[in-house]
């Protein structure tokens, strides 16, 4: 863990009565919010899992179950002019921008009300209105394009910033390297946020990477290097918060680092014969970015029991509507198949 | 030589081919994302790591352009790397190393070097993996000199290019159809190569020549047998290499048939087919035509996620059938 964090759990561990930063800095209910975004992915990845195995899903897909703590803490400063590039593992990012659940079901269900209209299906998801860029199929992709983005943010003195995800194994592309520099060097509005789930695909970290945090790289760009426990939402979000804060004053980028895990395999086709049994129950049972939230928030009063059922028959009944609407909602006409390849002109 | 001859899917004959070459050659060794113990993405090094270690089977970084540099420089230092790229679409991350400096260097530095390297690249549509996953590239690195570039369509075949890749002294660059790694076919036992720059005839005709690449091929063959049964007669081309490409076996068919159709999986303009139809019309096979050439490739845009557009996006067997019909019944 770098200084500045360790700094602030001391801070935080100094006297009891100091409540962790989202309790502080959020009302009850933006909190009952945050909570229902993070089941909302939840019970999304779920009944994507879900609709795949029953043949309508075709593909493959990168669930975020488990990493849900991080999509939301991090947006949770962000308004909806900020703006976010995303990663092949992004139904968690998108939804936490602010997307409707239904049109990213018709999006995987291939049909024309989809966000994509059918043409890019969960790799590529995307809210552009949000503020969302778009999930990509490449790894390290999107981390160029969030600089630029940052950089039209600054050069049209928006105010607004731009949010970076990626995965610890996007740390090792070229991409990675060559946009955190140029972001440095000019002082851009961007903050990258390292998902760190221990793998990319199956290759972990510590035999891919030379550093043992990916947060460390952040020295070689000048710019602040955070760990958090990226499955503890007040942590991710307090990290988020000063990081976002630094760069709409214009004092430039922030490397965070969210430590983190993947419940399911890389993707459908996944064997998972590269981590232990024992590991993934582990994460499972002990350290679910949910159940920790919800403790929390009960712990602070915030929430009870019939609060957190509450929210979940509302997250219940969304998803069984939005599923529905991607059912029932209309494929693309075969005709349509070079529609958007360049934009008609008027 | 071992005539043994058992049926092997696609991808079993790729990993075949890869183990025999790690035996025979201590210099051969693999190098790709994922491709130890998760048995890469499509599973053709599968268990190979368990038999040959970490050293030979080695998993890099997300890093295609520092992975296939460090590719070229074993490669020109006595080393005889199997570079597999994780879909192809990802060589647009490592084009550099590929065309400014596999490619080029022999000629640099004034032949003083090879560059015996072989990439592989797992291609095509038809996996609901859209625009970022799906795309046939083969013709890019067709376009240039340096490089040679093969696109193997049976398992015999996926199992005798890359040893023939590996004997070459130049980089090889392999395409693999991802539909294709599970079809099934007759393997010979041991060690074979098939030649690189040499077209195989699948099936003699008369009436139509149809060049085919990769699982193109198997849409023609089957198309034929329906063509067949209506009178046609078509001669099934597998181009099997696109660069250095085989004139003499297509000029003479043409030159039999009068009619030619190119089918090709990437995008039809400036592709493949663009210059298989060039070949003919700059060759004395042209005075044999009795109609125009016709191109079936791709469709003008990025390979779409939605199952149904995804299909309409590549040729099909019934677009074969009626560019043949259409060719022989002389409708323009
Ligand atoms: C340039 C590129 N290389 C390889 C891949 C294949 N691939 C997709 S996801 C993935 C692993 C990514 O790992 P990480 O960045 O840690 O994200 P995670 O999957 O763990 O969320 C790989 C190798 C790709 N999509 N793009
Ligand atoms: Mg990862």
């Amino acid at each position: 863990m770098d200084k500045a964090s360790v700094n602030a759990k001391a801070a935080r561990e100094e006297g009891k009565h100091n409540l962790p930063f989202a309790f502080r800095q959020y009302s009850p209910e933006q909190l009952k919010e945050a909570l229902r975004k993070m089941y909302l992915i939840r019970r999304f990845e779920e009944g994507a899992e879900e609709s795949y195995t029953r043949g309508f899903i075709h593909g493959t897909m990168h669930l975020s179950i488990g990493q849900e703590a991080s999509a939301v803490g991090i947006s949770l400063p962000l308004t909806d002019d900020d703006m976010i590039t995303s990663t092949h593992r992004g139904h968690g990012h998108c939804i936490a921008k602010g997307a409707d659940v239904s049109r990213m079901f018709a999006e995987f269900f291939g049909k024309e009300t989809g966000y994509c209209h059918g043409r890019g299906g969960s790799m590529h998801i995307a809210d552009v209105s949000k503020g969302n860029l778009g999930a990509n199929g490449i790894v390290g992709g999107g981390i160029p394009i969030a600089v630029g983005a940052a950089l039209s943010m600054k050069k049209q003195k928006t105010g607004r910033v731009v949010i970076s995800w990626f995965g610890d194994g996007a740390n090792n592309e070229g991409a990675f390297h060559e946009a955190l520099n140029m972001a440095s060097v000019w002082k851009l509005p961007v903050i990258f946020v390292c998902e760190n789930n221990g793998y990319g695909m199956s290759t972990s970290t510590k035999r891919a990477t030379a550093v043992p945090n990916i947060a460390d790289r952040a020295a070689a760009y000048a710019m602040p290097g955070i760990v958090v426990d990226g499955n503890n939402l007040s942590e991710v979000a307090e990290a988020s918060h000063e990081a976002v804060e630094r760069a709409r004053r214009g004092e430039g980028p922030t490397l965070i680092e969210c430590k983190t895990y993947r419940h399911r395999g890389h993707s459908k086709s996944d064997r998972n014969r590269y981590r232990t049994k024992e590991e993934i129950e582990d994460w499972i049972n002990n350290r679910d970015p949910i159940r920790l939230f919800e403790e929390q928030m009960q712990e602070y009063g915030v929430i009870n029991a019939a609060g957190i059922e509450a929210v979940r028959a509302d997250v219940e009944r969304e998803i069984e509507a939005a599923i529905e609407f991607a059912k029932t909602s209309p494929s693309p006409d075969i005709a349509s198949l070079t529609r958007d390849v360049y934009t008609d002109l008027p | 030589m071992d005539t043994t001859i058992r049926e092997l899917s696609y991808a079993q004959a790729i990993q075949e081919a890869m183990a025999i070459a790690m035996e025979r050659d201590e210099r051969v060794f693999l190098m790709g994302e994922d491709i130890g113990v998760y048995g890469g993405a499509f599973q053709v090094t599968g268990d190979l790591v368990h038999r040959f270690g970490e050293d030979r089977v080695m998993d890099t970084p997300i890093s295609e352009l520092g992975g296939a540099g460090v590719a070229v420089g074993a490669a020109v230092t006595g080393m005889r790397p199997i570079f597999e790229f994780q879909f192809s679409d990802f060589a647009a991350l490592a084009m550099e190393q590929i065309v400014n400096q596999a490619a080029k260097m022999r000629y640099m530095l004034g032949g003083a070097v090879s560059v015996p390297l072989v990439m592989r690249f797992p291609a095509g549509s038809g996996t609901g993996a859209a625009a970022q996953h799906s795309q046939s590239i083969e013709a890019w690195l067709g376009h240039v000199p340096g490089l040679k570039v093969v696109q193997p369509a049976t398992p015999h075949d996926a199992k005798g290019l890359l040893l023939a890749a590996l004997e070459d002294p130049d980089p090889v660059m392999i395409f693999e159809h991802k539909l294709l790694y599970k079809m099934k076919g007759p393997v010979p036992e041991g060690y074979y190569t098939t030649p690189i720059g040499k077209a195989e005839i699948r099936r003699e005709g008369k009436d139509v020549t149809i060049v085919a690449t990769a699982i193109m091929v198997h849409k023609a063959l089957e198309a034929a047998e329906t063509l067949a049964s209506e009178g046609i007669d078509a001669e099934v081309i597998d181009l099997r290499t696109i660069r250095p490409m085989d004139r003499e076996t297509v000029i003479a068919s043409v030159k039999k048939t009068s009619r030619l159709i190119c089918v090709y999986e990437g995008v039809k303009t400036l592709g493949v087919g663009a210059e298989v139809s060039a070949m003919i019309a700059e060759s004395d096979a042209f005075d044999f035509l009795d109609a125009p050439i016709i191109r079936l490739g791709g469709a003008e845009t990025p390979i779409p996620y939605n199952p149904e557009l995804e299909k309409a996006a590549v040729p099909q067997v019934p677009d074969i059938l009626k560019s043949a019909r259409d060719l022989v019944n002389g409708v323009r």
